[in-house]
């Protein structure tokens, strides 16, 4: 078993892209590994061997796939925790075979980041060359006629992101210090990420913003869809965090997403309770961490069976992000929904003991 | 059975408002040059075919049957320009060929269920879908599109009736369905035998094995011996796409007549010139799209075809395209491009022929007179009453909305002036319906209106508040024949009513009529008014005991509105006939405020009414009239309701009325403090329901100094030269300089 804490896409479903690329007889376009049509059934499963890694509409993953088909760079937005970078790292494993070119967007990414930076001991001693020269992933994709991913576009600062216009509409990259250029072989693109919530960050100029084809990334369509992800993702998550076999309780699951889902939707599953939103977003992601964190208490304090206090507090620390008016939300809500609820009686304990 | 030399029967099968379906038949009926073309619909429109080849007709369009007198029973056959019907229809009228429709006549099919067409067709079964099925197609729709509707190739059409035989193998027709293709066999052995040489028939796929090998006629006949049968007129009237797409009476619904028209009308590239079309159509809304972005979405939309596998980007394909380059992922253009061009609301027009009631065609005239032309898109019209055409009009919409076409709705006229009127129109096609349903109230819009109004007004559960409302309708509509008999059923219903608060309800709406009547010239509605007025006075003292909370809070309003009304009345008109009219009231009120066992609210308003007014009651009066109300003897609850009543409108009015206040005020300050001890709680209560703001400003207002003394030298202090100017301009306004 693998000692590294969390395996890239492509070694962790290895079997599966190789299965998919032996059977997979249809048009391969230029440095793809597997046809559009085969990375499709990657992405969604083909209830058989390949397993689901996206679980939402079909139409997400075929018009992201076409677009990068096209060479249009492709752009992901969603809220956070909507499976944005989960499903830029499926694409770039199954299109490429690799999903480690990789520049994370920050307030404090460089322009080195997307183009190159020097080696300046190399720099010194033997003035600019090629040798002295390092490439950033993004340059690195170009010359290997890979997939690049740009996690969080919008948290870099606009002159960082507009050194990707170039690459995206000449696709090549000038290195004017050697009177040279780096040019895409084929197969390159760009898969970039970019969460609406903090829309106006950094927005992207509409120079930039009309070299990529957006898919917005919407939460679950509904609660089946949604335990279904999350007890998935535990699932594995478990496995490779090697806890101890513990039962995942469908029923706290499923407690997990009703609350997160009422909450982020401000009224009750059946529509008659209005209920205030807090201020953290609830995503599928924090569903899933909540569910992780109560299964390690179980297995390592608890008798080993996921319990509504071993999710309680994980609740609560997702969704108090505000200790002020997030905690009164969570009071109305506990005192107006959840006390109400006849089977709900011990977790309604339990949350009360937690906060 | 054929006759010499002639052809058998080409039997075309289509979709109903398939664009593919109808390029193919166009194609084949031009190939095989027939001499009559047999078309699904009611034989009844025989007669009237021939219009369709008129210039002015512009589909869509339908064929209505209906029953006269009984207008429930009518029933819709409507055409696109992209329905191969219609397609089947102007190419005959253009080749000289003879059409008919071969259908079961409307006749027997409005007199077998009365309903429209679409529970008829196709039994329980869904052909389409089980084709699809069988060849792994999930969604039917899409299925056909890919292998008809967006090939358009020849052959095509023979092999949909090959496979639509192997779908009907072993069913056999019954009920409707089994008339229905007996009525379509009959007309195909009609057509051979009166000699025909090359006949072609344009049904639904569903229908080609029925008629493709003919079993002996005496059955057919048999069938269709004794169908129960109506009297039917038949006519044209103009469709919309919005209507295709929800009553497609086939049972085929166009959920995309937009997308069709576009694929059946487009010369050629139709995913260029529909992306084309969309990035303008975004671009009018202002928002930037470039030729690359187009360029783009097409590149997606056809990559996407072929990761689907289907031989051509579909609507489905050029959303997704058009989402995520055009609208760079945001849903708001996607609804846009949706309402604008996949539904894409447009309207057909019919050519003055066109047989129409007498009711249709004087509506016609008009919106010609008045230059208001009927559009499916909803259009916003400012008219301004004083311009003779703008009143015409919006008398005109008026009178259609008394007679149940309400193709004008009134919005929220921006402005304050009481000529101006903004309309909504928007027109839909079964009002068409609705006109032939409403002829037979009168031949022209204005008589069917007044006949309406008369027949409303006779009606034995019209309520007063109805008939009021009826009457300023009427006067919006200018049916001045009609008032007469509206006003005396108003009369007769006053005085039966025993119910104070319907009479209150009805005598504001009177009143406003009255005011705007007078420069109509409605006589008699003074009479009316004044008579309501009397029964009201007399009346309202009984009816003010026993209330409770709720029935006061909404008593207080009714006094409210007669009192506002009553502040309008004209007192210029002769006396003679008794006190004037706003005497009375005020007289009533004041004799109430001495009574005791009043509902507390109640009171409390009266007081404040009168003292409003100036007249009947001083200072001093109300100073002690509110002591004795919240003195210590009366119960918390009708004190607090009393001030609740006194001090109704809201706080705004104790800041603003600076009287008040040093009324309200005096009287607080005035209190031992005991007293004020006692009645703050009722004082707090009524408080309570005042915005915090409000709140806040009468504080300051009573910390900034007595306000009562203030209010005092306000009034004094006018300066008469500087304000004669003002004066001056405000009785010009009022006409009175």
């Amino acid at each position: 078993m693998t000692t590294v804490l969390r395996p890239h896409a492509e070694d962790q479903y290895a079997d599966e892209l190789a299965i998919l690329a032996k059977d997979d007889d249809r048009p391969r376009p230029p440095g793809w590994r597997l046809s559009p049509w085969a990375v499709t059934v990657y992405l969604l499963g083909d209830g058989d061997q390949i397993t689901p890694k996206y679980v939402g509409p079909r139409r997400i993953v075929e018009v992201a796939v076409a677009t990068l088909a096209t060479d249009r760079a492709l752009l992901l937005l969603g809220v956070p925790g909507t499976a944005k970078t989960w499903l830029s790292e499926h694409l770039a494993a199954a299109i490429s075979g690799d999903s480690t070119l990789l520049v994370q967007g920050t307030a404090g990414t460089a322009e080195e980041a997307i183009r190159y930076g020097w080696n300046y001991a190399r720099l010194l001693a033997e003035g600019p060359s090629r040798d002295a020269l390092t490439p950033s992933p993004v340059m690195r994709a170009m010359s290997e006629g890979r997939l690049a991913r740009v996690e969080e576009l919008t948290r870099m600062p606009s002159d960082v992101q507009d050194a990707l216009i170039t690459v995206l509409s000449e696709k090549t990259l000038p290195i004017p210090e050697l009177n040279e250029e780096v040019q895409a072989a084929k197969g390159f693109n760009v898969i970039a990420t970019a969460n609406d919530r903090d829309r106006g960050v950094n927005d992207l100029s509409s120079a930039l913003r009309r070299r990529f084809n957006t898919v917005v990334l919407p939460v679950p369509a509904s609660a089946e869809e949604e335990v279904e992800i999350v007890s998935r993702r535990v699932a594995q998550l478990g496995r490779s965090l090697e806890l101890p076999d513990t039962p995942a309780g469908m029923e706290e699951i499923r407690r997990v997403v009703t609350v997160f889902r009422e909450l982020r939707a401000g009224v009750t599953a059946d529509g008659r309770t209005k209920i205030k939103s807090p201020s953290g977003t609830l995503s599928t992601a924090e569903a899933i961490s909540v569910v992780t964190s109560g299964i390690a208490l179980a297995a390592h304090f608890g008798d080993g069976v996921l319990r509504p206090a071993d999710i309680a507090g994980g609740i609560l620390g997702a969704v108090v992000q505000d200790p002020v008016s997030d905690r009164v939300v969570w009071q109305e809500y506990l005192e107006a929904v959840v006390r109400d609820r006849d089977d709900w009686r011990d977790f309604y304990r339990a949350c009360r003991d937690a906060g | 059975m054929l006759a010499d030399g002639a052809l058998a029967p080409a039997i075309l099968g289509v979709r109903h408002h398939g664009p593919g379906s109808a390029k193919a038949v166009r194609a084949e009926l031009e190939r095989l040059k027939p001499d009559i073309v047999l078309i699904e619909g009611p034989p009844e429109a025989d007669a009237i075919v021939a219009l369709a080849a008129d210039p002015d007709m512009e589909p869509p369009v339908a064929l209505l049957a209906h029953v006269p007198g009984e207008p429930s029973k009518a029933a819709f056959w409507p055409f696109a320009v992209f329905s191969p019907e219609w397609q089947a229809i102007t190419y005959a009228l253009g080749a000289g060929a003879e059409v008919r429709f071969c259908d079961l006549p409307a006749a027997h099919s409005l007199a077998l269920n009365g309903e429209t067409h679409a529970e008829a067709e196709a039994g329980h079964r869904d052909p389409i879908g089980e084709l699809a099925q069988a060849a792994g197609y999930d969604d039917p729709e899409r299925w056909w599109d890919d292998v008809v509707e967006h090939s358009g190739e020849g052959g095509t059409l023979e092999v949909v009736a090959e496979a639509m035989a192997a779908v009907r193998a072993g069913h056999r027709a019954a009920g409707t369905e089994a008339v229905r293709e007996a009525a379509m066999r009959r007309a195909l052995r009609k057509a051979v035998k009166d000699g025909f040489s090359t006949v072609a028939v344009v049904c639904g796929a569903w229908h080609v094995p029925a008629l493709s090998d003919l079993p002996p006629a005496a059955e057919d006949d048999r069938l269709l011996r004794g169908l129960p049968k109506v009297k039917v007129d038949m006519t044209w009237v103009p469709w919309t796409h919005g209507r295709l797409a929800a009553h497609s009476g086939y049972g085929a619904g166009v959920v995309s007549p937009g997308w069709y028209d576009h694929l059946f009308s487009a010369a050629d590239r139709p995913v260029e010139r529909w992306l084309a079309a969309a990035a303008g159509v975004l671009r009018e809304e202002g928002l930037p799209v470039s030729s690359a972005h187009v360029i783009e979405s097409v590149r997606l939309a056809e990559s996407l075809a072929v990761l689907r596998g289907r031989p051509l980007p579909g609507l489905s394909e050029v959303t997704e395209a058009a989402r995520a380059v055009l609208c760079e992922g945001d849903e708001m253009p996607v609804r846009l491009i949706q309402r604008r061009m996949v539904v894409g609301e447009r309207l057909g027009g019919v050519p003055a022929s066109t047989p129409m009631v007498p009711l249709q065609r004087h509506l016609r005239d008009e919106q010609r007179r008045l230059r208001l032309k009927p559009d499916a898109n909803a259009r916003d019209h400012d008219l301004d009453l004083r311009k003779p055409l703008d009143l015409d009009r919006s008398r005109l919409l008026h009178r259609l909305n008394m007679i149940g076409v309400p193709w004008g709705t009134t919005r929220q006229a921006r402005g304050k002036g009481t000529f101006k009127e903004s309309w909504t129109l928007e027109w839909r096609p079964e009002f068409d319906v609705s006109l032939i349903e409403a002829a037979t109230w009168g031949i022209t819009v204005e008589a069917a209106a007044g006949a309406r109004a008369g027949e409303f007004a006779a009606g034995e559960d019209t309520s007063l508040a109805d008939l009021t409302a009826l009457v300023e309708r009427c006067l919006l509509a200018d049916l001045t024949g009609a008032l007469p008999g509206v006003l005396q059923a108003i009369k007769d219903k006053a005085a039966l009513d025993g119910q104070m608060a319907h009479l209150m309800a009805a005598l504001p709406a009177l009143v406003r009529a009255q005011r705007y009547g007078d420069v109509r010239g409605s006589a008699g509605l003074a009479a009316i008014t004044g008579s309501l007025l009397v029964r009201i006075c007399a009346g309202l003292p009984s009816a003010l005991t026993g209330l409770d909370d709720d029935a006061s809070r909404q008593m207080v309003a009714l006094i409210d509105g007669v009192h506002t009304a009553v502040g309008l009345l004209d007192d210029e008109r002769p006396s003679g006939t008794g006190p004037q009219d706003r005497d009375l009231w005020q007289a009533t009120l004041a004799s109430l405020a001495g009574r005791t066992g009043l509902p507390g609210m109640i009171e409390g308003r009266i007081v404040r009414i009168l003292f409003d007014s100036g007249s009947g009651m001083d200072v001093a009066d109300v100073d002690a009239r509110m002591a004795r109300a919240m003195s210590l003897g009366n119960p918390p609850d009708r004190a607090a309701a009393w001030m609740e009543g006194f001090l109704s409108g809201g706080g705004l009015l104790l800041v603003h009325d600076a009287r008040l206040l040093a009324t309200v005020d005096g009287w607080l300050t005035g209190l031992s403090a005991e007293a004020f001890v006692d009645v703050l709680p009722l004082l707090r209560r009524t408080f309570s329901t005042f915005a915090p703001p409000e709140r806040r400003m009468i504080g300051d207002r009573v910390r900034s100094g007595a306000p009562g003394r203030d209010a005092q030298a306000a009034s004094a202090d006018v300066d008469d030269e500087q304000a004669a100017p003002a004066v001056r301009t405000v009785l010009e306004i009022l006409g009175r300089a």
